[in-house]
């Protein structure tokens, strides 16, 4: 092994060799996070064109879209910004750059399932391209039946191709996941020493790798059905239209907390080292963590509470639908109170987080608003349903996706950003991001519904505050890309640990070295060794800080 | 932009007081919780800001106690909201039998109304106040739902079966139906008013000239036009079951289950006659599946529900 | 031809930990695959629950014989790779090679078999979208059972093939010398992945062979 080690004193992974080829077919983790943060911006910004052509269009009771335009719109948005966005955004880049940095493993378990997980993804993007070029889908990013199989006139089956192939992505980087944390810890690291973000990871990668091949197993007979039109879901000849709903949503479900968990795993880092304290109640967070993966394979049934499910099942689901708020309130008190006796600073990273805390919860509480079943037969395909799952998507998991980017910034690019732009861009989403979502509360109880392109006039002003909040947002958005495109020329050169932060990642050079450590770590202690009262805190490798 | 803007709906129901109760109750909750959330994060930052001279010795560490006990309580909190929305969701979706009942077909883009009597309407459903009326819901093509957003009633349409829902209405006046299910291009414009009318102006409403034969009536022809009084009719030679009283009876089937003869049996009875064979009855029926149209079927139905 | 010496890649410290690792991944997938299966199955139970006459009399057409040589060539296929297995164990090259050569063998007859049966069906005239006719006292919803004997044997038949060529691909590692009693992980990888493929059809065997029988 020593000819092993000697190898590993190598420059910094983002220099260590130059060419094309050496990016395009890389096996270390950590230029395929980069690969991967590369698409999923592309897809951001798709989606993002998407939402900006449907606020500008409601800013008018009747818009300039034509209907089936703006069908295809919203189709696109949900399409592109779930399975293409959210679902990677935090595993795919920052969970695959960290993840075994965090452990003290040289790499994944397999760099080239990792790299291939990459090439199908934007395969998966490709198709779906197509079928947004060659004219798009009217479905909704759901694809009920039988109007997708028997009357929608959009690319359907090449939109469910997509989706079926951008599960296979999704499947080898959460088996990647799952497969590193077991086996790759380095010496020392015991499951309850690992740094929540990794818990969350992996809590992510095992709801991924049960619930996505229930998605393509769907999408693979709702397309049967749609090309052949043999009536699996036609009642016409047999067939249940409610059956595919509950596919869907046994799937779709699970998905929405894959799109929080890693959300959730990243506040954890930014709370304790911006607050300089471990977390409160560090077990109850990692047992929330599985609590909350576990329990959302049981609630799929309230997405259809309307849609004539058998009333007793109906409040089955709405009380399990209670439990796994439970998990997800003890993060948020326990997120709150790791403050109590900090010594809190406010780095944009830190406002990212605090303002992920607000967002969700409020997503939180409207969730159980609508767990009520007499309130979601009001509410149910409205836009409080909107307003709620873009506080918990939008407010939080982008939200805590910008505030990681920004926290690992450094480490990554070995550069900072310029503090005050980030801090005016995090202060910048909060607020647009209110000023667009909050509205849509009260529409959605005044009545509105969901996939509407036109309204009544008096639901106008609620309308316009919304595009209004929206355009703030898109800029809240495209700043940091200008920011942090400069900081990668002229931003200030970073050191190994600018945050002062206990995890091992934080023990390497900025950007880290091609194979992370020189040698594999030894851990002697747990995450957040924080010490408010002096100051001083201890890495995960033993090392004490001043 | 109109002068008035509206942030809370019409509430003109029994349905919508009930809703309003348990929603204003619920939001005080959240916002409590919020504040309390907020009120923390906010007073923490402030005492406990980088450089504060607040004390930061002895930090909680033994952290169960707390845990238990805010997660308790508020799940306490949350479960007795969860009662009572529960027991609301019941009583709205266990439809009881109406004053009046009125069949709603939903086609890919329009809402039509028929009444009993025989009325018909488009995108307008003219119901007496103070009555309970029970709508039967059924779809000509794709998935869509039925919503009155001031009575706080909705229901998915879903093509295949029927759905029911219900509502009494307190006020008379307009108030707005909207599709709730995306179901194509013309989506948002599927709306439709229902008109909320005084006893008396209900009765002339429903007397107007041009209503033609009840649906019952209507259904009686097609009967025969379909060729089911061949064998279910007074002379028939075909042992056939006799529809006479069928309505809301229970029905013993060949498997040794019962079933309720309501709407939706009598439907699948007709489209797929061949999946409840009743007890003592050859398995000799035909089935109608994309013969009969909605309308159609509906009328049927109501004149079967007539014998 | 002796053994090449081996290193374990970079992120792993010895070749027993590169090598329990790689079966922990394919234990993993098999997971993900029988969540894929197990739905479809699910679909499946649910359809013929609701109409168990109608999926009886569908399923008398299906060609029984050839179910059940499949079954018996895959469950044969099966011992033939634990032998190989068992083969490397002991480092018995040729015993390695013969073993997988049988394992193909036993797949590709299994895919000649389907192929027949499935000219049979088209024969038949069961095959839905393309040639599906309705057999005097059959209810039309039992082109569903025929639908779902399309896409599950289907999908199966696309497995095996994987399976297949994963095998030749071991063959062409074991002819290279990649392989040593002490360390015949991707072996028991591919192994692993026959015995799922496998499994399966243990599962669509009776679901299509044995319904209304």
């Amino acid at each position: 092994m020593a000819t092993v080690a000697a190898d590993l004193e190598t420059p910094s992974f983002l220099t260590s060799e130059n060419t094309l080829s050496s990016w395009l077919l890389t096996r270390d983790h950590k230029r395929i996070a980069l690969l991967f943060f590369a698409s999923i911006t592309v897809f951001f910004f798709v989606g993002g064109f998407a939402a900006t052509l449907i606020r500008l269009h409601l800013a008018m009771p009747i818009g300039f879209l034509q209907p089936s335009i703006y069908n295809r719109m919203f189709t696109m948005h949900g399409v592109v910004m779930v399975w293409f966005f959210l679902i990677p955004s935090i595993p795919a880049t920052l969970g695959n750059f960290l993840l075994p940095l965090m452990i003290g493993a040289h790499d994944l378990a397999f760099p080239r399932l990792n790299l291939a997980s990459w090439y199908v993804f934007n395969l998966s993007g490709l198709v779906l391209l197509y079928a947004l070029i060659m004219g798009g889908v009217d479905t909704g990013w759901t694809f009920y039946t039988p109007f997708s199989t028997l009357y929608s006139n959009g690319y359907v089956l090449a939109a469910a191709m997509a989706v079926f192939i951008n599960g296979f992505s999704t499947i080898m980087t959460a088996l990647n996941f799952v497969v590193t944390t077991h086996r790759l810890r380095a010496p020392g690291m015991t499951w309850y020493r690992l740094p929540l973000f990794v818990w969350a990871i992996y809590s992510t990668s095992i709801v991924m790798l049960l619930a996505t091949p229930v998605l393509a197993m769907t999408v693979l007979i709702l397309a049967v059905d749609h090309v052949l039109g043999v009536g699996l879901f036609d009642p016409g000849r047999g067939g249940d239209p409610l059956l595919y709903q509950h596919l869907f949503w046994f799937y779709s479900h699970p998905a929405v907390y894959i799109m929080i968990l890693p959300a959730m795993g990243v506040v954890s880092e930014l709370v304790t080292c911006y607050a300089r304290k471990t977390v409160f109640g560090y077990t109850g967070m990692t047992l929330a963590l599985m609590a909350i993966a576990v329990i959302s394979f049981f609630v799929w049934g309230h997405h259809m509470f309307t849609a004539g499910i058998s009333i007793y099942s109906a409040v089955v689901f709405s009380l399990m639908t209670f439990f796994v708020a439970v998990p997800s309130a003890i993060k948020v008190f326990n997120w709150t109170v790791t403050l109590h006796k900090g010594s809190i600073s406010f780095d944009a990273p830190m406002i990212y987080a605090l303002g992920f805390v607000l967002l969700f919860t409020v997503g939180g509480l409207t969730g159980l608003i609508v767990a009520t079943l007499a309130l979601d037969v009001h509410l149910q395909d409205t836009y409080f349903i909107i307003a709620h799952f873009h506080y918990i998507m939008v407010g939080g998991t982008v939200s805590a996706f910008f505030g990681g980017l920004h926290y690992w910034w450094p480490k990554i690019t070995g550069r900072f950003y310029p503090e005050m732009w980030a801090r005016f861009a995090a202060i910048l989403t909060f607020t647009g991001f209110n000023l667009t979502f909050f509205p849509q509360f009260i529409l959605g109880y005044l009545g509105m519904p969901r996939r509407y392109y036109a309204y009544p006039p008096e639901w106008q002003p609620w309308n316009v505050l919304s595009s209004a909040g929206a355009s703030i947002l898109a800029v809240a958005y495209v700043l940091p890309l200008g920011y942090l495109g400069w900081s990668l020329i002229w931003g200030r050169r970073a050191g190994p640990n600018p945050w002062h932060a206990t995890g091992l990642e934080w023990q390497v050079s900025s950007p880290p070295p091609q194979y992370n450590f020189a040698r594999t770590p030894t851990v002697t202690i747990g995450p957040y060794a924080y010490n408010t009262e002096d100051g001083s805190y201890t890495a995960q490798d033993g090392t004490v800080h001043a | 932009m109109p002068a008035w803007i509206p942030f809370w709906p019409q509430t003109a129901a029994t349905s919508g007081v009930v809703v309003n109760t348990l929603f204003v109750a619920e939001l005080a909750v959240c916002f409590l919780i919020l504040v309390l959330v907020f009120g923390m994060m906010l007073s923490f930052c402030v005492r406990y800001r980088r450089g504060s001279p607040a004390s930061r010795t002895h930090p909680v560490q033994k952290t169960w106690k707390w845990e238990i006990g805010w997660t308790v309580g508020t799940l306490v909190a949350f479960l007795a909201l969860f009662v009572w929305g529960a027991a609301i969701y019941i009583w709205l979706y266990k439809s009881p039998p109406g004053d009046i009942e009125i069949y709603v077909v939903g086609k890919q883009w329009m809402w039509k109304m028929q009444h009993p009597g025989g009325q018909r309407e488009i995108d307008a459903l003219h119901v007496p106040v103070g009555k309970i009326v029970r709508l039967v819901l059924a779809s000509q093509d794709v998935i869509h739902s039925f919503y009155i957003p001031a009575f706080r009633i909705k229901h998915d349409v879903v093509p295949g079966t029927y759905e029911t829902a219900w509502f009494k209405a307190t006020e008379t006046g307009q108030y707005p139906i909207e599709c709730s299910e995306f179901c194509g291009t013309q989506h948002a414009d599927m709306k439709g008013e229902v008109i909320v009318m005084e006893a008396a102006a209900y009765t002339r409403w429903l007397a107007q000239p041009g209503s033609g034969p009840s649906l019952a009536q209507q259904g009686e022809a097609l009967f025969r036009q379909y060729g089911c009084s061949g064998c279910h009719g007074a002379g028939s030679t075909v042992h056939a079951p006799s529809l006479a009283g069928l309505s809301g009876s229970l029905v013993q089937l060949q498997d040794g289950s019962t079933v309720r003869a309501d709407e939706r049996y009598i439907r699948d009875a007709i489209l797929l006659p061949e999946n409840q064979i009743v007890a003592g009855f050859p398995p000799v029926m035909p089935s109608f599946s994309g013969q009969i149209g909605e309308d159609d079927l509906l009328k049927i139905i109501a004149y079967i529900q007539s014998l | 031809m002796p053994s090449r010496t081996l290193h374990p890649e970079i992120q792993y410290r010895t070749l027993d930990q590169q090598g329990e690792t790689a079966q922990l991944g394919m234990w993993v997938f098999i997971a993900t695959e029988t969540l894929f299966f197990g739905a479809l199955l699910f679909v499946y139970f649910l359809y013929r629950r609701a109409y168990p006459a109608a999926f009886a009399q569908a399923g008398k057409d299906a060609v029984l014989w050839c179910g059940t040589v499949n079954l018996v060539l895959l469950l044969t296929s099966s011992l033939t790779m634990v032998l190989s297995i068992n083969a490397a164990a002991d480092g018995r090259r040729r015993a390695i090679a013969a073993w997988l050569v049988a394992t193909a063998l036993l797949g590709f007859v299994f895919l000649g078999v389907k192929g027949y049966e499935y000219y049979a069906d088209y024969a038949d005239q069961v095959v839905p979208a393309v040639n599906f006719m309705i057999k005097a006292g059959e209810a039309p919803v039992g082109e569903l059972f025929w639908v779902f004997y399309f896409v599950a044997t289907g999908l199966h038949a696309v497995h095996l093939s994987i399976g297949l060529g994963l095998i030749l691909y071991m063959l062409r590692r074991v002819r290279r010398g990649d392989l040593s009693p002490a360390y015949y992980a991707p072996l028991e990888v591919v192994g692993l992945y026959w015995g799922f493929v496998d499994t399966v059809w243990l599962f669509l065997y009776p679901a299509i062979y044995l319904v209304g029988r």
